[in-house]
């Protein structure tokens, strides 16, 4: 056996660390959860690690799943080992390549962390649907069922893929095994060197096109042979069993842990027995434990192999005394009678028993369980095995959800945990995910399993928003291999941590904590008086739990000891100082020892300051003694006002509240259909300082509105009268200019549990005071100063009526923004770029607005659940949204505008025929509306709405039709959004579909130049040297020109628009955009933390991207050239400041400088060259004489 | 034809000194820049504030970078390894320039306070510079602070420098002082080995679309070296061993000749290296070998300093030059009676 060492790692590292060293050829495309893998397999070519044959792996980022799977399928094709990591729809978009390569027998594996498919909804999460999906290509699939084994199924798939010469699937649970960290065995490079039988991979080489040996491949094939053709491979796949049980075997050998395709656990003798794979697996093994420790007749198969599926090593490991199982999905077939699993091993018992190798058929029910990263616990294992007991136990059942719809669950306790859990410590961290807390999590099981001789596990839980997001880590140590593959549960954790006091009145968190354990709070007020800060029940938990009851004032360290805001480091000190897992002296050093690894070639200053704030943790971390009487007057408030509409008390609060996995079917909709305008109903509190307007300095401008990501600032003009009721505090002044009626009053006002903080607002505001130029006319203040007066301000805010749309010019930023935002408080980053766009045109046009909405941040913060920022108007209307795929945006945006043409073209078809009846006046107002004014929109919706009446009385098929159909008469905006991942890339082809169609579509593409919803991968539109996932050695090409592309069509309206840069004109890119007939796209430059700039800076980044010429603004108006003009107008200046200050105000860049400084130095020369040339070309393009044909018109 | 000079205490092989800037970055370029005839080569500066901000942002932007959101749990930015922060890697890049190039290699130091990061002077020495360029970027902005005070704020730094280092130190000045060539003694008797005139400090813009202050950076011109060519003929032959490099708006043979002939031990290039390529140096040092034949002269010493304020017939117009030419319209010629 070799030398082995341990490593706490995750289960993508582990899967893409075998795959970086037994490959060459690496094609990859991020998708969460897997894009992990491919980052580190970029990260480590970037470094020049090598594979087993001592060169380093060219890592090459595709524009889709389906271009890296025909990237691979070349490369085998010539004679490479290549690989390739997806999830989910990427693996769809690879299902056509995977026929083609297990076609050809080509060798390779195919590194999945699989994932839950969007079907009525998009979901992260892990499950089975999307490699289920693929069991037909003929790739045979592995799975893993722990990061361990992650590990060791990724060397395993590659072994046996060379030997079998069909592609694998490797794959193993998303989030659950991917997002794991456990501490495992790391496989040393000399056992994967053995495992790899070179001869094979030489075979591949000869097998591959070349010149010298030519052979010919991918014929079309007839009616004639296909079929005979098809069958050739069958001794392929009847062999592959046994060549990865010889492949475990051997490994085996090597390493000491022996694998089967089917393995048994349990009694012997067992009666009852569940087969399933992936993690659950954990859950499982150890209930199965459990019971057999207890006397019961249980066992468990768990499955390796899924493909080949080789019924004779499932008989062979099924104990022949099993007469009840019951087969476990992690998917679903809607319209199946039975899940894939389910149905294989029915299949395989049904014939063996058939045949006679069977003498008994036992009874096989099959279920669903942990779809979507669903908990699936001991309790539901056991819930299972004890369905089986029933007399006739429920097929096709579900487990783990109340099903109160078609009954289909199984019923499961709870409180049920395997004696197992007992030996293990369990901790559980609530923090913010901007906190640190996660990192330092990370770093404690680092600790305690790479310094004792502990095995820890740590699994997070995150939040679906972005700005001010929650998480919960989970924590686990205990002196064995930790198989808990689900939460920690309630009574549990000994250890409870509350890293932000402003969770104490919206999360139950003790109900995790086991009795006579340890609750340590972060809070500012004293140890003596923290108690009253507690909810009541929090109060009597602790009394009825004994816990014990720590306090620290971790911003307070942070502050005093240079640290900022960081409490990270703080509250892990806490956390070793209490729980006593390591001697605290042991603790200390190791956790010093940490900070000195990263801080240490940062510089002696911070190295100290954590230094410092770590002794000052110990200093101020105080118990606090229960005197065991419940003395607070207060108890968690409700989580949505008392009036919010049913559903959002019913669905909506259930979900804040973190307890949506106990709603029922029955109160799902059926079809994926949520109401909008929730995220009012959300009240986060999340700013530390609010703005405040000084109403007598301000001079009306609009700008603050504007540039509010969240649409927490806003602008009303009403009538002076109307004030009369305000609260005392209310700030509004009279209305400057003679734009609206005399006596009109204007308020900005704020949403306080709206806001975030981020201060755009404070920062473009153009007004100082003369006499004291600190003070703006908005100025970021504490937020607690003027919160609760402010939120009585919005109440009454809410309350004034919107101003009238059709008397405003909305060319002017002033108007603009008294136009209601009908996208507000999204849950995307403080500070975010992209918002203030979408935002702008929900206001221009939101009440007429169809959205196609790609997948990505715009997707996320637009449509994640559990609330949604697209909302109403007064009178109901709003952009209604939806999101297909990441891909095909374009077009399915497209779509909607064919479905919106083909209903109005109808209706006015009717409307002719019908004229008679409706009355001629009406029908030609109908027909002959001007609608290029919110004037006109308006009284289109007039005539509509007579119509309507009109042909109530009207009892035909037409009028019926018509009336179905009349709404699509009034003027709809559809637009097509999403970030340069789709447009640059995965959707580029729908894009440029689109914009040739000459349909009247408007897109919005928001440029942050990077990948930034799955965590900041390069895209086509990442610029020359910035360093992003997938170019950890800085992009080495320019960014692609998409808007020169565009106007090579010449029919597109065109812009690039930076709203931070030049606000007038984005407003009039948006504007011009939608009232062009034609095809329109305007690319939005948008600031995203993926460039590493705090987003306070937004602004001024934007004012630098353009100034230095990374970002020009221009607006191609084919109208211009219709009149003869030029097209293209340059509405910014030359470059006036060098690209090199831009790049050096944005880590993206600068990075570079600190790992590969010659390329940064190199990128940046020629970058520096290429704005300047860049804007030269537009600037002429944009100057130059439009033509008057030569050729004489004809008669 | 003999074009060394003495500079730094340093022969060098003719008078053209790229200045800081970032070619030295590259070290293809530099010798590119010393085949086309640089006879020593100042690297970009280091700055204080860079080197602390860096460490500061590096810290946020890549160990802090949580987001809390599922699909970012790494964060945004790929460092998963350790790496070099800037006085690493500057250190490391003066070794590889020393390895690659045979001419002096003066590493430039950027800072505005005597803090801890002074210290890496010692560091700079170590790793093979021949000399130190210190540039105090300092604007006094604050209308409190008095002439002297900025001035102390100069020797101090130096002095401070000067106790870390044996290799020579060049100080580069900005013009904004009342006296600058009695600042340009009192920094010889601190100890420094050599001065740059002039420093150009970017000059804030306002943009007036946004209503807020933008950067701007414009390239030199030829106009600015008049600047440097007064104090240099000035200052040149009053101070035994210290070196006059004239800086800011080198553009041609000419400007260089102009300032060898006021006096200039060197004189660096930038702004022109910049926009015209490392292979312009040759082009300047043709230029200046092609005056010297027409003019007859052997070597650079045999030239320089021949229009300074010691050898003028009226240094006076170097300080007053404008105003006299105007005078001496009125003036009658010496040799007619009056």
């Amino acid at each position: 056996m070799s030398h082995t060492s341990m490593a706490t790692l995750d289960g993508n590292e582990a899967a893409a660390y075998v795959a970086h060293m037994t490959n060459e050829v690496i094609a990859i495309y991020p998708i969460t959860p897997s894009s992990n893998m491919g980052e580190w397999a970029d990260e480590w070519s970037s470094l020049g690690v090598k594979n087993l044959w001592g060169t380093v792996p060219d890592v090459v980022e595709m524009q889709s799943e389906a271009g890296a799977a025909g990237a691979i399928h070349g490369a085998l094709q010539g004679g490479s080992l290549a690989t390739t990591f997806t999830a989910s729809q990427g693996l769809l978009l690879m299902i056509p390549n995977m026929y083609k390569i297990a076609g050809e027998l080509s060798p390779v594996v195919f590194h999945v962390s699989a994932r839950s498919l969007a079907a009525q909804g998009l979901s992260i999460f892990g499950d089975h649907a999307d490699v289920m999906a693929c069991r037909a290509t003929g790739y045979a699939m592995l799975c893993g069922a722990s990061v361990q084994e992650a590990m060791d199924f990724a060397l395993i798939a590659q072994a046996a893929t060379l030997e079998s010469r069909l592609p694998f699937l490797h794959f193993f649970d998303g989030f659950r095994t991917s997002h794991e960290v456990a501490k495992i065995e790391r496989l040393p490079v000399e056992t994967i060197r053995a495992m790899i039988d070179d001869d094979l991979v030489k075979a591949c080489r000869t097998r591959a096109l070349n010149p010298d040996h030519p052979i010919l491949r991918g014929t079309s094939q007839n009616p004639d042979v296909y079929f005979q053709g098809r069958e050739t491979v069958n001794l392929h796949y009847s062999r592959t069993p046994a060549i990865v049980q010889g492949v475990m075997d051997r490994f085996a050998k090597l390493t000491g842990r022996q694998y089967g395709l089917f393995e048994y656990v349990g009694a012997p003798d067992a009666e009852r027995v569940i087969l399933l794979m992936g993690s659950g697996i954990g859950a499982a093994e150890e209930t199965v434990d459990h019971l057999v420790a207890h006397g019961e007749k249980v066992g468990m198969l768990k499955v390796r192999l899924f493909r080949p599926f080789d019924p004779s090593y499932l008989l062979a490991a099924l104990p022949v005394t099993a007469t009840r199982i019951a087969v476990l999905d992690r998917t679903k077939e809607p319209g199946s009678d039975g899940e894939p699993l389910y149905k294989d091993v029915l299949t395989a018992l049904a014939q063996a028993h058939a045949g006679g190798d069977l003498a008994t058929m036992p009874r096989v029910i099959g279920g669903r369980y942990g779809l979507s990263s669903k908990e699936f616990t001991p309790g539901m294992v056991k819930g299972v095995f004890d369905e089986l007991t029933r007399d006739k136990p429920k097929n096709q059942f579900t487990i783990g959800i109340i099903d109160d719809l078609t009954h289909t669950s199984l019923d499961w306790d709870p409180t049920f945990r395997p004696d197992v859990t007992k030996g293990v410590t369990a901790c559980v961290f609530y923090g913010l995910g901007s906190d640190g807390t996660v990192s330092a999590n990370k770093n404690s099981i680092k600790i305690i399993a790479e310094e004792t001789p502990n095995y820890g596990q740590g699994y997070f839980e995150y939040d679906s928003k972005k700005a001010g997001a929650m998480t919960i880590s989970h924590l686990r140590f205990g002196a064995h291999p930790i198989n808990s593959t689900y939460l920690i549960g309630n009574d549990e954790a000994s250890f409870v941590a509350c890293h932000q006091p402003t969770f104490l009145t919206r999360y139950d968190m003790l109900d995790k904590a086991r009795k006579g354990g340890v609750f340590l709070l972060n809070s500012a007020t004293p140890s003596d008086q923290v108690w009253n800060e507690l909810p009541r029940k929090m109060q009597q938990t602790m009394i009825e739990k004994e816990l014990s009851f720590y306090v620290i004032d971790a911003y307070g360290i942070a502050a005093a000891t240079g640290m900022g805001r960081r409490i990270n480091t703080i509250m892990q000190t806490c956390f070793f100082a209490i729980s006593g897992i390591l001697p605290r002296d042991e603790a200390i050093a190791h956790i010093k020892t940490a900070v000195k690894k990263t801080y240490g070639k940062k510089g002696q200053a911070l190295l100290e300051r954590n230094n410092q704030a770590i002794d000052a943790t110990l200093a101020g971390l105080h118990q606090v003694t229960l005197n065991g009487t419940v003395t607070s007057t207060f108890d968690r408030p409700p989580v949505v006002p008392d009036d919010a509409p049913e559903f959002v008390h019913k669905v909506t609060a259930t979900l804040l509240a973190g307890l949506g996995n106990q709603l029922p079917v029955s109160l799902m909709p059926v079809d994926g259909t949520w109401p909008t305008g929730t995220t009012r109903f959300e009240k986060r509190n999340l700013a530390l300082k609010l703005p405040l307007w000084d109403e007598a300095l301000c001079s009306q401008c609009g700008k603050c509105p504007l540039v509010c990501p969240h649409a927490a600032i806003r602008a009303k003009v009403f009538p002076a009268e109307l004030a009369a009721n305000a609260p005392a505090g209310f700030r509004h002044v009279a209305m400057k200019g003679k734009d609206f009626p005399e006596g009109h009053r204007i308020a900005y006002q704020i949403a306080p549990d709206d806001c975030t903080g981020c201060g755009l607002c404070a920062d473009v505001c153009p007004i100082r005071d003369r006499t004291d130029p600190s003070h703006k006319a908005l100025d970021m203040v504490e937020a607690t100063e003027i919160h609760d007066a402010e939120q009585a301000n919005w109440d009454f805010f809410l309350t004034l009526p919107e101003f009238d749309r059709a008397s405003l010019d909305p060319s002017k930023i002033k108007h603009a923004m008294m136009m209601q935002p009908l996208f507000e408080f999204s849950g995307a980053c403080v500070g975010c770029g992209e918002t203030p766009y979408i935002k702008l045109a929900t206001q221009l046009f939101g009440d007429r607005m169809l959205v196609a909405n790609a997948t990505g941040c715009s997707s996320i913060y637009g449509g994640n659940l559990p609330t949604t920022p697209y909302t109403t108007n007064p009178e109901g209307r709003g952009p209604s949204w939806n999101n297909s795929l990441f891909e095909d945006n374009a077009e399915f945006g497209l779509g909607i505008r064919l479905a919106v043409d083909k209903q109005t073209e109808q209706a006015r078809e009717l409307l002719t025929q019908l004229a008679s009846q409706i009355g001629g006046e009406l029908v030609e107002g109908l027909l002959s509306a001007d609608q290029s004014s919110e004037a006109g929109i308006h009284d289109q919706r007039e005539r509509v709405a007579a119509l309507k009446e009109k042909i109530k009385g009207l009892d035909t098929p037409e009028a019926r039709t018509l009336a179905a159909i009349c709404e699509q008469l009034v003027k709809r905006s559809v637009w097509i959004i999403g970030g340069d991942g789709w447009a640059y890339d995965i959707g580029y082809g729908g894009v440029d579909h689109v914009l040739a169609s000459g349909r009247n579509v408007n897109l919005l593409i928001l440029d942050t130049e990077v990948y930034s919803n799955t965590g900041g991968q390069k895209s086509k539109a990442t610029p020359m040297g910035a360093v992003a996932k997938f170019a950890a050695g800085g992009k080495p090409t320019f960014k692609k020109d998409l808007a020169m592309m565009a106007m090579a069509y010449e029919n597109a309206y065109v812009a690039q628009v930076s709203f931070g840069a030049k606000d007038v004109q984005t407003v009039r890119a948006f504007l011009e955009a939608e009232s062009y007939d034609g095809p329109s796209v305007i690319i939005a430059y948008s600031p995203c933390i993926a460039h590493g700039v705090d987003l306070s800076n937004n602004l001024r980044q934007q004012d630098m991207a353009v100034n230095s010429g990374h970002w020009s603004l221009f607006r191609y108006d084919p109208r211009r050239a219709a009149k003869g003009e030029n097209p293209l107008l340059m509405d910014s200046k030359p470059p006036s400041i060098p690209y090199r200050d831009f790049v050096a105000s944005e880590t993206r860049f600068s990075l570079l400088n600190r790992t590969h400084p010659e390329a940064a130095e190199r990128y940046l020369q020629l970058a520096q060259k290429h704005v300047q040339t860049h804007f030269t070309l537009y600037e002429q393009l944009a100057h130059l004489a439009v033509q008057k044909s030569s050729v004489p018109p004809t008669e | 034809m003999n074009l060394t000079t003495k500079y730094l205490g340093l022969t060098i092989k003719n008078p053209l000194v790229p200045s800081a800037s970032p070619l030295s970055k590259s070290v293809s370029i530099a010798r590119e820049l010393e085949d086309n005839g640089a006879a020593a080569i100042i690297m970009w500066s280091l700055f204080e504030e860079a080197i602390t901000a860096e460490s500061e942002s590096m810290v946020r932007f890549l160990h802090q970078q949580d987001t809390g959101f599922a699909e970012i749990s790494d964060g945004f930015l790929p460092a998963h390894q350790d790496f070099d922060n800037a006085l690493d890697q500057y250190l490391e890049h003066i070794r590889k320039l020393k390895e690659a190039l045979e001419i002096p290699v003066i590493a430039s130091l950027n800072g505005v306070t005597p803090s801890g990061w002074i210290k890496h002077a010692t560091d700079l020495q170590q790793a093979g510079a021949d000399a130190l360029e210190l540039n105090v970027y300092y604007v006094a902005g604050d209308i409190g602070q008095t002439g002297a005070q900025v001035e102390e704020r100069y020797l101090s730094l130096l002095r401070e420098l000067r106790g870390h280092v044996q290799i020579p130190i060049n100080m580069k000045l900005s013009s904004a002082f009342s006296s600058v060539g009695n600042m340009v003694s009192r920094l010889a008797a601190a100890g420094a080995n050599g001065v740059a005139l002039f420093n150009r400090f970017y000059q804030p813009d306002i943009d007036i679309q946004g209503l807020r202050l933008q950067s701007t950076l414009r390239p030199s011109t030829s106009a600015e070296i008049l600047l440097a060519m007064r104090w240099i003929a000035i200052l040149h032959g009053r101070h035994e061993g210290l070196s006059l490099g004239a800086t800011g708006g080198v553009h041609t043979a000419e400007d260089a000749i102009k300032l060898l002939l006021a006096g200039a031990d060197v004189v660096h290039l930038c702004s022109v290296l910049l926009q015209k390529g490392p292979a312009y140096t040759a082009l300047i040092l043709t230029g200046i070998q092609d005056w010297m034949t027409e003019q007859g002269f052997e070597s650079v010493d045999d030239f320089r300093g021949r229009v300074s304020a010691l050898t003028v017939p009226n240094p006076a117009e170097f300080e007053r030059a404008n105003y006299l030419n105007v005078l001496d319209s009125y003036s009658i010629s010496s040799g007619v009676r009056v």
